[in-house]
């Protein structure tokens, strides 16, 4: 790690040769490494062979960062439709891990990482622990869960890159939680923002006092959407500085964070290429305006993915930020181009919801589905309606079928869920695609 | 024996205000007359129990306005109003391990008394209450209240 001073401030970099890149000598990394990875999967995946031949595009046409545009989209379909590993262009003994998400329509998608794949992940987070001053004598607990869940495993190694303390706990537990951030020091909190809100009501009930009681001076928020009204709310409420965190499991879990400026997320330039674009019409958007995320991965070997649809919204900034990185920025996440809903950092899609009722022969199809966040924790209501014949007129039987949905639905989304049988007819019938969502948080 | 059961119109209500109006007066332009009711509520909805002289045509009714609504089989026992009549019943039924789901009494300008019971089996239950010269409403009696 190197120390720069910069005005007053110190400002440490993880790299700063790479982090402090003029943009047009990283706009040629990018095209150098672009030239390479587009003959890397046209040769090692017949998934893309076909995809670029089906485009009337080969690898020799791309010679510039522009050219970008002439390849065609990936998207999460083509992850579920090459179950499990139609897409990888490595051998499986180049595999060293699996990560996996759940399904939206069963089949789930697989992401395998190669030795490299790892690193070049840890390599990401270590340069955006150190641009949140987070590094050797921290003790991050990381509050995410560990397994097939990329936030847990990517913040561990991210961590460890830096020479930080890691303490593996995972998600709940509040109690033991905010024992041993006591008891071991823990300096830096990795979790959703909403645990950490949850977190931090436990601990105003149990008399403890973040700022006099505990080390922690900095939280990674992340896995679901919020807001600079929160952070506010958190920093006031705990004294701790809030960073978000961006990352998908499909380009491996988190991997990137805001700086001490806290004036959006820098992306790796040399490890990604971000490109913003119009949802409807794919043609890319210039800077400064909002559209869909769009991103590249420069280094990935066992999984890459070209112009992969991320399908959140938000903003470039390829200006030079203060904190003397050049990387490109993306400000925050405002919101989905699709119906993907992400409740306690779990992403919920519509179709999920309707294929467990549809197995269900004593609910009709019609179904709406209520988010709330209640004592800072995301809720989240299904209203169906009862099915003529399965009508009973016992209040026991009606409670059980309630139950009985909430617990088919639990095993599929992995998230408790209120069921709440509604009279028929009051679920609003629309033509085409229905409203089937009401999100009343208010982040 | 099935014309010792008196059809019961059951429906599923969200507790929300207005809904009982609108029953009624489903029930009014149809001139079907309740004779007795009662509400179940459990938090965010209710079962409403009724039975009335045209059980059918309440159904129909009920079911067309898009309600949820069943037709249950239930028992009308006819009770003289004096203390210990409930126990008696109670009493018989279950030493013939008949279980009462559920139960509601209403009272006629003749001074009846009148108990509604669904039961998990109805025909040990007609015949115990038979036995003990317990005499049970049908829907004629219904209709002539």
């Amino acid at each position: 790690m190197t120390k720069y001073l910069l005005c007053d401030n110190m400002i440490e970099y993880w790299n700063p040769q790479i982090e402090r890149m003029p943009l047009d000598e990283l706009e040629q990394i990018q095209e150098e490494r672009l030239r390479h990875l587009v003959d890397y999967v046209y040769t090692h995946s017949p998934f893309y062979k076909k995809r670029f031949d089906e485009a009337g595009v080969k690898p020799e046409d791309i010679r510039t960062l522009e050219d970008l545009q002439k390849l065609p989209f990936t998207y999460k379909q083509d992850l579920r439709d090459n179950y499990p590993k139609g897409m990888f262009c490595v051998p499986d003994t180049q595999l060293v891990r699996y990560h996996v998400s759940s399904g939206t329509t069963g089949k789930p998608t697989v992401v395998g990482y190669t030795k490299n794949d790892i690193h070049e992940w840890a390599k990401s987070l270590g340069r955006a622990l150190t641009s949140i001053g987070v590094g050797r004598g921290d003790v991050l607990q990381v509050s995410y869960g560990y397994g097939l869940f990329t936030g847990g495993l990517g913040l561990h190694y991210g961590a460890e890159e830096v020479g930080s303390t890691v303490l593996p706990i995972s998600v709940g537990n509040t109690d033991k939680q905010l024992e041993l951030m006591q008891d071991l020091g823990t300096t830096t909190l990795a979790c959703t923002p909403s645990y950490f809100l949850y977190m931090a009501e436990e601990a105003k009930d149990k008399g403890i006092d973040f700022q006099e009681d505990t080390g922690l001076k900095t939280g990674i928020f992340g896995a679901e959407p919020w807001t600079e009204e929160m952070r506010k709310r958190m920093e006031d409420a705990t004294g701790i500085k809030a960073y978000d965190v961006f990352g998908t499991s499909e380009l491996s879990g988190p991997l990137f964070t805001e700086c001490t400026c806290q004036d959006g997320i820098h992306i790796w330039g040399d490890q990604f290429i971000v490109e913003i674009i119009d949802p409807e019409t794919g043609d890319t958007l210039p800077e400064g305006e909002r559209g869909e995320l769009v991103i590249t991965t420069l280094k990935k070997e066992a999984l890459p993915l070209i112009r992969y649809r991320i399908g959140d919204c938000t903003i470039l900034n390829k200006q030079p930020c203060e904190c003397g990185r050049t990387h490109p920025r993306i400000m925050r996440v405002t919101g989905r181009v699709d119906d993907m809903l992400i409740i306690r950092g779990i992403n919920v899609f519509p179709g999920q919801v309707e294929s467990v009722l549809m197995k269900i022969p004593e609910v009709e199809e019609h179904f709406m589905i209520h988010v709330d966040r209640i004592n800072e924790m995301d809720t989240m209501k299904i209203q169906i309606e009862m099915n003529d014949e399965a009508f009973s007129d016992k209040v026991n039987d009606i409670i059980s079928l309630e139950k009985k949905v909430a617990s088919a639905l639990k095993s599929v989304l992995n998230l408790s869920v209120g069921v709440e049988l509604v009279e028929h007819g009051t679920i609003p019938r629309s033509i085409g695609k229905s409203k089937k969502i009401i999100d009343n948080r208010k982040l | 024996m099935d014309e010792k059961f008196i059809k019961q119109i059951s429906l599923f209500a969200e507790n929300k205000p207005g809904h009982l109006a609108n029953i009624a007066s489903s029930f009014k332009e149809a001139s079907v007359n309740i004779r007795a009711f009662t509400i179940a509520e459990a938090g965010d909805f209710g079962i409403i129990r009724m039975v009335v002289d045209k059980p059918e045509k309440a159904h129909r009714v009920l079911h067309d306005a898009g309600f949820t609504v069943s037709e249950t089989d239930v028992l009308g026992i006819q009770m003289e109003d004096v203390p210990g009549q409930l126990a008696t019943i109670a009493e018989v039924l279950g030493k013939k391990g008949v279980n009462i789901d559920y139960a509601y009494a209403f009272v006629t300008k003749t001074e009846k008394a009148f108990l509604i019971i669904r039961v998990n089996d109805l025909k040990t239950a007609v015949e115990t209450l038979y036995e003990q010269g317990i005499s049970l409403l049908d829907m004629g009696d219904v209709q002539s209240i």
